[in-house]
């Protein structure tokens, strides 16, 4: 394939051939900066130790790994643990990088952030941080997802942030994060873009990671208390990213355990029915290696190379690119990723809701609904931890639908 | 021909002479600041850009860029983001814009530019892209999403098939970049005028001409100002500080405005010229460079 000829190495910021820096040039100083900023920040003491106290103060953590004692039962398949980033403030993972972000933008001087959301969680968890740090704060959503997530957009307009909707494109999450980096181009100087997935150009895909890997080093820490053993299998629900890898990354060096990935399949194969970007086996088409949003990695796209439209029921999952160090870890086999379909998500997470007493977002309920079309391939000893990334109260119209 | 001294620190091994340098030297040698003129082909047919591309040459236009158009313009602000959404619906892609490049250079020598986000150039194939462009005339290539960083296996593969390879400059630009950026670059330098998307603007901003300075002091290679460039009076005052303006949004507005094809190839002769007439008298009179 053509695309194979741009290769690895030629900067920092990669995975494999995946991932680099890729933006108008007005963007490259700043990128410089923030890396230089991240970089400082890494053995700042002070630093760490506000973004350690804001985690466990402000945001919750440590969050607890449940055993979900009635869906083990219930599947009659692994023993399934649930990693409750749920239970966090703000309702996500999404807090645990707009923490850490968030002290960047103060640390770097600048006053004000800008961020895209598609679910609504990531902007909530922006306009909360930008609140408690004292920062002024816009966040960019598609109409589509505006309608969806109604209930987010109140709260970050409760929160003091500016909401400015996107009628572009197919107006969800790729839309958004056009016009929150036509902002951050316009008004660089003043402006962080905190963008919330491992997506985008370096540092993005490493800083963001890095600030999510507290869920997976909290888990490995609890399951060898609960379990006395390392698990089998881990899953996740992927976007862009950013709590599969969060989840994932503390286990890439225990060989035995298996991570799966779980994308959303929307309402069928073709190109636009979907959100699969490494489920080409299952059939789903129109992904190839490109550049979108500042990174080289999987894309959904024609083959002149524009952007494919994409459909899932979940607005966290819409997106048509996924995070590059994913794209590396698929193409050596590390991790797995599939996709399952709008309707499967759907009632997954009414299972977990009535099994278990927990309503997940629709965006987690595919990592359960993947499980679950994998059950025949478990063995009876097998040990899962499900990150449940996410509260469902946001899509409780898509929900009551099914009633 | 002007001399190059920017090439002796370069790279690449073969200085290409291409419709670009030889234009900004006869620009250079009359004392005359240059009019790079952008719109987006396809818009709102590909058929309707060939006439424009003509009207805009007869009127003056020194180069010309051909916006190849994207699905997600992040560059761009809404007058080209309508332009492209424009072209795209007319069924545009990479490879019929550089038809259309075979079609101009039939009859016509003005310098053209491929001016592309990155994604359709690397689907179509670094080397088929190169060699297609090579063939059908074009003289240069922008990629407004590739920086010097990520760039050496393009700037080899294009510049071998002897085309310019335009980078952009921005006033976030330190000093080491932009020396970084001007010896991958050949052709001419892009120095955006200010943060932010492409648009027509009133006023330009008070630092520009800092810019420029900062600019010339790490570069020979003429210098293209874009951003925000408009109306007569922005091309007088660039006159004595920059080689040639670029204008992009106020002439896809054109194209936007006009009724028909014939309408819009019309109004842009009519700004070009008198952008044009701005450029070779009054304060635009360059000094002759020594």
């Amino acid at each position: 394939m053509s695309t194979r000829t741009q290769t690895a190495g030629t900067g920092t910021g990669r995975f494999g051939p995946y991932g680099g820096r890729y933006v108008p040039e007005t963007l490259m100083a700043p990128l410089e900066e923030l890396e230089r900023a991240y970089e400082a920040a890494k053995t700042d003491a002070a630093f760490q130790a506000e973004f350690a106290d804001l985690l466990k103060n402000f945001a919750g953590r440590p969050t607890p790994l449940q055993f979900a004692v009635r869906l083990t039962e219930h599947l009659g398949g692994p023993r399934i643990y649930l990693k409750r980033e749920d239970l966090l403030h703000t309702g996500a993972h999404k807090i645990n990088n707009a923490i850490g972000q968030g002290l960047l933008t103060r640390k770097m001087g600048k006053p004000r952030i800008v961020a895209e959301t598609g679910a609504g969680q990531h902007g909530v968890a922006s306009a909360t941080v930008a609140a408690r740090l004292g920062l002024e704060c816009t966040v960019y959503m598609g109409t589509e997802d505006m309608a969806r997530q109604a209930l987010n957009v109140v709260r970050m307009r409760v929160l003091g942030a500016e909401v400015i909707g996107v009628e572009a494109g197919s107006r969800t999450l790729k839309d958004a994060i056009n016009e929150a980096m036509r902002d951050w181009v316009t008004n660089v100087r003043t402006t962080h873009y905190l963008l919330g997935s491992v997506l985008g150009a370096h540092p993005y895909p490493t800083m963001v990671r890095d600030f999510q890997c507290v869920i997976g080093r909290e888990a490995r820490e609890q399951i060898l208390a609960a379990e006395k053993r390392l698990p089998t299998h881990l899953y996740a629900c992927v976007g862009g990213g950013s709590n599969s890898i969060g989840l994932f990354h503390e286990f890439l060096g225990d060989r035995s355990v298996k991570m799966i990935g779980i994308e959303a399949g929307g309402r069928g194969t073709q190109l636009g029915e979907h959100a699969a970007r490494l489920a080409a086996a299952q059939g789903y088409s129109g992904a190839r290696p490109g550049v979108l949003h500042g990174t080289y990695t999987y894309v959904l796209q024609n083959d002149d190379g524009q952007i494919a439209l994409t459909h899932s029921v979940s607005a966290g999952l819409d997106y048509p690119a996924i995070g590059p160090e994913h794209a590396w870890l698929a193409d050596q086999g590390r991790a797995e990723y599939a996709a399952v379909s709008d309707a499967a998500a759907l009632e997954a997470g009414q299972l977990l809701a009535r099994k278990e007493g927990i309503i997940p977002a629709l965006e987690t309920a595919h990592a359960l609904a993947g499980l679950m079309e994998r059950l025949s391939r478990f063995n009876r000893n097998d040990l899962v931890i499900l990150n449940l990334s996410g509260r469902g109260d946001k899509d409780m119209d898509t929900y009551r639908r099914l009633l | 021909m002007s001399r190059r001294p920017d090439n002796l620190t370069c790279d690449r091994k073969a200085v290409n002479l291409t419709r670009i340098s030889r234009r900004f030297a006869e620009l250079r040698a009359n004392g005359e600041l240059g009019i790079v003129a952008y719109i987006t082909a396809g818009d709102p047919s590909l058929d309707a850009t060939q006439r424009f591309v003509l009207a805009l040459g007869e009127a003056g236009a020194d180069v010309i860029e051909l916006g190849v158009p994207f699905s997600d313009p992040i560059a761009d602000g809404p007058t080209i983001q309508r332009a492209s959404e424009r072209a795209l619906r007319s069924g545009t892609t990479l490879a019929s814009v550089l038809d259309l490049v075979k079609k101009i250079r039939a009859s016509r020598e003005v310098p053209l530019v491929i001016f592309s986000y990155f994604n359709p150039i690397l689907q179509m194939g670094l080397e088929r892209f190169a060699d297609t462009a090579a063939a059908a005339g074009a003289d240069g290539v922008l990629a407004t999403d590739l920086t010097p960083e990520e760039s050496a296996e393009y700037r080899q593969i294009v510049s071998a098939r002897g085309l310019d390879t335009i980078f952009l400059a921005a006033p976030t630009s330190t000093d080491e970049r932009l020396r970084k950026i001007v010896d991958c670059s050949s052709g001419f330098l892009y120095l955006i005028s200010r943060t932010g998307v492409t648009g027509a603007k009133e006023a330009l901003p008070e630092d520009l001409p800092a810019l420029i300075r900062r600019a010339r002091r790490v570069t020979q290679l003429p210098i293209a100002v874009g951003f925000g460039i408009s109306l007569p009076g922005h091309v007088s005052i660039l006159g004595g500080l920059a080689d040639a303006a670029v204008v992009g949004s106020a002439l896809v507005n054109e194209i936007e405005r006009a009724k028909s094809p014939e309408a819009a190839a019309a109004a842009l002769g009519e700004r070009v010229r008198a952008l044009k007439e701005a450029a070779r008298h009054g304060m635009s009179r360059r000094e002759v460079a020594p």
